[in-house]
Formats: C-alpha cells, structure tokens, sequence
C-alpha cells in the first residue's frame, strides 16, 4: 500500500520546484529590468534577508499544507514573539538567549494546542487556528497594553539585522541569510530524510487510508502543526530583528505563508507539495511585492495587482494539478 | 521605462477623478491654521492643556450641578499607542479630581461605529452620567447619537469631530494642516532648492491624515523641493523600512523623510543606517524612541505633535462645564507645539516605553510614569 503514493510525490516535487522557480525568475528579471543593481550580490542577499521571516514561515506552513489543514495562527505567533521578547528582554543583552528559549517554548505550546485540537476533537483547522490566531493576539494585545513596550537589545536584532561586510565572491553576507539556509535544510530533512514526510503527503492525502495503513495520523497531524508554530517563532524573531518592536508585526503574514504555498505548487487541502514550493513560493510572493514597489504605482492598485497575480498562480497551479490527474 | 511612464499615466488619470471628490487641500483652513500656531494661547502658563487658542467662550451656567458628580466617556478605542497615552492621561487627570467627581465611567467602542451608537444610547438612558465626553469613532456615523445625547445632557467631543453644533464644546488641537505646516516649512528651511523629500504616510484616505500631507506638500512645492515618493507604511515597521531601502536602492539621493506620524521614523532611520548612508533630515513625531534616537545620533530633525494632553483637557472641561464656567468654544482650540531641538533634552526621558507619545502633559499627574508603562 504505502508504495503507491511514492512515484507521484516524487514526481509532484520535482513539477513544484520548475513552477516556483520559473515564476520567481520571471519576476525577478522583471526587476532587474526596471532596476540593472537588483542583480548585483548586495542586493540579492538584502532581497533575502527582507523575504527571509516569510520563506521561513511558508517553510513552516507547508508543513500544515501537506496535512490537510492550514495554520492561520502562525501571524498571531510572530505578533507576541516580538512583544514577548522586548518585554521580557527590556534591553537587557543578557537575557536574550533565556529569553529566546523561552519563545520557542511559547510557540511549541501553541503548536501543541492546535495540534490536539485538530487531531482529537477533530475541529477542522481553519476553525482550530482561526481560534488560536485570535486568543494569542489578544493575549499580546493585553500583555503589552496595545502598544510596544520595552526594548530589544542589539545581539537580539542583529539575527534579523546584522550584515557581514567584506564577504568572498558575494560581498555581503546577512545573518538572516544563514538562518534561512539553516532553517531550509531542516525543514528539507523533516520532509525528506525522514520517513515523516511521506507520512505527512499520506495524511493530506487521503487520511481515511493512511490510518488504515498504519500510518499515525494524529502524531503527524500535531507534528505538523508544532513545525509550523516553532517557523512562527523563528520568523518573529527576525521580523524583530529587522525591524524593532511593532504591535502588528506578523499582521497578515499567514495567509502571505499559505499564498506563497501554492504559488510554488503545493496543493491545499495536502497530498502533494515539497520545501522547494515553499521557498521558491515565498521568493516569487516577495519578489512581487518588491516589483509592485519598484514600479511606483498608487497603493490601491498595487494591492489589486497583487490580488489579481495571486488569483492567477493558485488558477494555474490548480489547472496544473487537475491536468495531471 | 516607458512602459512604467505609461502605466503610471493611465493609472494617475483613473484615479483624478476620486481625488477631486475629496478635497483635502483647503487653503482657508491652512491659513487659518497657519496664523493659529502663531498665536499666542489664553490661559495657565506652562498648562497648555488648560491654554486655548481665540477668543470664543460659551456659557454653561445652565449645566450647574452642586455636589458629586458623575462623568461618562465614550471612547472610539484604544488600538493605537497614541491612544493608549491618551487614555492613561484621561484616568490620571479624573483622580485628580476626586473630592469632585464620583465615578467615572468609560465605554470602549473597539473602533467600531455601531457599538459606540449603542454605548451613547446606554450611557444617555442609563441615567447615571451628569456629562457625557466623546471620542468619535468616525464624524459622520456618530453625529445622529451625539445629537440625541445633546438633548438629555452636556455633552463634551474631542478629537475627531461630529457634524453637529449641538455639543458644549469641541476639544481639538490646531489640527492636520498645523502638523503639515510645522514638519514642511522645518524641512524646506534646511533643504536646498531641487532636493529630494520622501515622504512616509500610514493610509490614505483619513482626513487628519491627508490634510498633513497636504499641507507638506504645499509647502514642499513652493520651496521647489521634489517629492520623491509618498508611500503609506500601514504603521509597519518592516515595511516603513523596506520602502525606505526600495528608495535607497533606486540610487537617487533622498536627502529627507517627512512622515505624516512618527511611530516608524526610527525604522526609516535604521535603512539608512543599514546602508552605510548618512542620516537625512527627518520629521518625526513625539514618541520617545523617535527622540532617543534624535539626541544620540545628533539628527537634524523636528518633532511636530498631536498631543495627547488633550485627552486630560476633556475632564477638566466637563468639570467645568457642571462647575457651570464658561469655557472655551464652540470650538476649544488647544496649542500643538513641536518638539525642536532646543527643548529636546527636556522631552527625553529613559523610563518611558518607546512609543510613549512624550507630549502628553502627564509628568505631574498621579501614577506617573509606571500608569504609562515607564519604570520607576
């Protein structure tokens, strides 16, 4: 039984990784075009490091995708990462290690929360994290009183800010760019080193069937939703990084994660999808926003714009994906 | 290249038409609120939350009310830091006042029209309220509940306003135009002709917003100084920083920002900084980490204000107004001083959070600064 399923996904990954990255290098020659310096190494690793929470994020949404289910929550996480580490840290340098354990524990928990409520009470996760977005927002809206308090201190943003100057071959090298390169190749071996990610498209798939064939569907399920909490975090932390403190940090970011998903090929609702629709997903999203920003266009347009280029990837990933069935 | 130019084109024309149903340009009120920074404030000196700016005064002798009294407060919300200060300055002001007032009562509307109607409503036929202060959510939505409340008791708006005279009196700083002529003319003095400004927004479409900008912009074009670029940051950090660096990167020299709130000014800064480019002339507002960052990097810069301290004149007018004083009005028009670098040093203040807005008037009052989120 479970052989079935391996020649598709192989197959599924492989068309994934071509779709993502032909868009992400169409719109990124187009900004190359419009701005010739977009193609020297600083500003690609600068590009980088501005996608960086939203490809670590996607990263971690796929995860959710490849199940079944979405994680609206993971915006929300990011929100009280950020409010969470000025406050605890409030300036202090060294706090910020303490502290940074103690986010990843905070976002485990969340995690852990929408994984059992999915996997046993059977709440569709829409619903599930719909709920948790909500409850952790508020929860960081109370705990800083609507407005940032505290501070971050610099070894806490340089993860998110720090640039190596004087690098070989590309000049400049941005810590978030390590981070990123860190945190892919893990998420690459949780979906292809270990027997999880075949699992995972088992259960996305068809989850009636995977249970049958001894695959434990719940386990995967709360997995799943725990990479995508601990993606959360990590991605807050940068944002907080870049950035500084806001109080709507992650705004919006889930569905930017889930967007960049099936950009780069992978399937809502699960059964198909690999890291690289994530990645090169997230690049194409990001590249479009800089391109809309490049072009100089009024914002109103711009957010059409970028409804409309959305609207037209998950179409044609769609079509496709029913081409092949 | 050209095809940008073109599509740039049709899209400005598309929209043309929108921009003149809005106007946001008045050039009466400009003026008007050009000669009010000007002007000389009435009343306790070093007190400008009790100051007011012209003449007009009402009476209100027909509101006197002896003994305890009870005050109402219908607030739109509390969703930005600007309004957090504001609300803390309000509660500290009223326990000032204690021997006075019983109770007061505040109703949180959430930034939501229909449930501030419905919070008037309750607090009006609830019958408990001896003055009812509003914060309107938006002008035009809550004008119908203002007036029905005017009817049963006196009623205090300030802020944003309603489309009615009925009110005692409308509290507001000199306004929108004000802060755009502050930030503007600081920014053109020290630009030469032909330079490049960029400006920052949060949204398009409010009208204390808009009527910043438009006052700016006035003033930008008379000096001759280009306006690179007017994008709207959402009040996001990363993106306010992001934009910035686009513009960086575009390879043309931005030698200000102007930005129509301050609470992304040190994230714009930051672009700079992360680029290894000197600082550019900048406009901010009066939020701490915005000052923090003036007086340690010795930035060339301006800190016009909204200030929250208008948040404490409400109390003190409805106390005022059953005390049954005249008060200034239909109109009570508060002093918008700007943070200049001269005074800097006065406004900064390590204890407080970094968007604490530092104009609000609220060093003396009870509680401070641990009310505001600052340390001891």
């Amino acid at each position: 039984m479970t052989t079935v399923p391996l020649p598709s996904s192989r197959r599924a990954a492989g068309i994934a990784l071509n779709a993502g990255l032909v868009i992400f290098v169409v719109l990124y020659a187009a900004i190359a075009l419009l701005q010739p310096n977009y193609l020297e190494p600083g500003l690609f690793m600068n590009f980088l490091r501005r996608a960086a929470p939203l490809l670590i994020l996607a990263c971690g949404q796929l995860y959710v995708i490849l199940t079944g289910g979405f994680d609206l929550s993971m915006g929300a996480v990011a929100t009280l990462v950020v409010l969470a580490a000025s406050i605890l840290i409030n300036g202090d340098p060294d706090a910020t290690w303490a502290v940074i354990g103690t986010l990843y524990v905070m976002g485990i928990a969340v995690g852990l929360v929408n994984g059992l409520v999915v996997a046993f009470l059977k709440v569709p996760s829409i619903i599930t994290t719909l709920g948790t977005m909500l409850l952790v927002n508020g929860l960081a809206l109370a705990w800083s009183g609507g407005a940032a308090r505290g501070d971050l201190p610099d070894n806490f943003r340089n993860l998110g800010r720090l640039v190596w100057r004087g690098v070989p071959v590309i000049g400049t090298l941005p810590l978030a760019v390590v981070v990123i390169a860190g945190f892919v190749a893990l998420a690459w071996w949780g979906l292809n080193g270990t027997v999880y990610g075949k699992r995972a498209l088992a259960v996305g798939d068809n989850p009636r069937a995977a249970e049958l064939a001894g695959t434990p569907v719940a386990v995967t399920r709360i997995l799943a939703f725990v990479v995508s909490a601990v993606s959360a975090v990590t991605a807050g932390i940068l944002l907080g990084g870049f950035s500084g403190v806001s109080v709507n940090a992650g705004e919006g970011l889930e569905l930017q994660a889930i967007a960049a998903c099936v950009i780069g090929g992978a399937q809502l609702l699960g059964g198909r999808g690999s890291i690289w629709s994530a990645v090169f997903g997230a690049l194409s999203l990001f590249a479009l926003f800089t391109l809309l920003n490049i072009l100089g266009l009024p914002q109103a347009l711009r957010d059409s714009i970028q409804g409309l280029i959305l609207i037209a990837a998950v179409g044609a990933s769609m079509w496709r994906s029913r081409k092949r069935n | 290249m050209k095809l940008r130019t073109i599509l740039a084109a049709s899209v400005a024309l598309s929209f043309a038409g929108q921009a003149l149903a809005q106007d946001f340009n008045d050039p009466a009120e400009f003026k008007k609120q050009r000669e009010q920074l000007s002007m000389k404030p009435q009343g306790p000196e070093g007190q400008p939350w009790a100051q007011h700016l012209g003449d007009g005064m009402v009476d209100t002798a027909k509101y006197k009310k002896d003994g305890q009294v009870t005050i109402c407060f219908s607030n739109a919300g509390v969703f930005n830091p600007w309004r957090v200060v504001g609300l803390n300055n309000l509660n500290a002001e009223a326990e000032l006042h204690k021997d006075r007032l019983k109770e007061l009562i505040v109703v949180d509307a959430e930034g939501k029209d229909d449930k501030q109607i419905s919070d008037i409503e309750a607090l009006v036929s609830g019958g408990k309220c001896d003055a009812l202060i509003v914060s309107p959510n938006t002008t035009a939505a809550l004008t119908p509940a203002v007036e029905a409340a005017c009817g049963k008791l006196p009623v205090i708006v300030f802020d944003r306003g309603v489309n009615t005279q009925c009110p005692v009196t409308y509290i507001h700083p000199v306004g929108g135009y004000g802060f755009g002529i502050t930030s503007g003319e600081f920014i053109a003095s020290k630009l030469q002709k032909g330079a490049n400004v960029l400006a920052l927004r949060i949204m398009p479409g409010v009208d204390v917003l808009e009527t910043r900008y438009s006052a700016a912009k006035n003033i930008f074009d008379e000096a001759g100084i280009k306006v690179v670029g007017s994008e709207f940051t959402g009040s996001d950090r990363a993106k306010t920083k992001s934009i910035v660096e686009d513009y960086i990167n575009r390879g043309e020299k931005i030698d200000a920002v102007w930005m129509d709130a301050g609470d992304t000014a040190t994230a714009a800064l930051e672009a700079f900084e992360d680029a290894g480019l000197p600082y550019p002339v900048i406009s901010g507002e009066d939020q701490q980490d915005f000052l923090r960052k003036w007086q340690s990097e010795k930035l060339t810069a301006i800190g016009p204000s909204y200030p929250t301290y208008q948040w404490r004149t409400a109390i003190i007018a409805a106390l005022d107004v059953l005390d049954g004083k005249q008060v200034p009005g239909p109109e009570w028009v508060l002093p918008q001083p700007a943070i200049t670098e001269d005074v800097l040093a006065k406004y900064v203040d390590e204890r407080m959070p970094p968007l604490h807005y530092s104009l609000c008037g609220c060093q003396e009052l009870p509680g401070y600064p641990e009310r505001w989120g600052g340390k001891k």
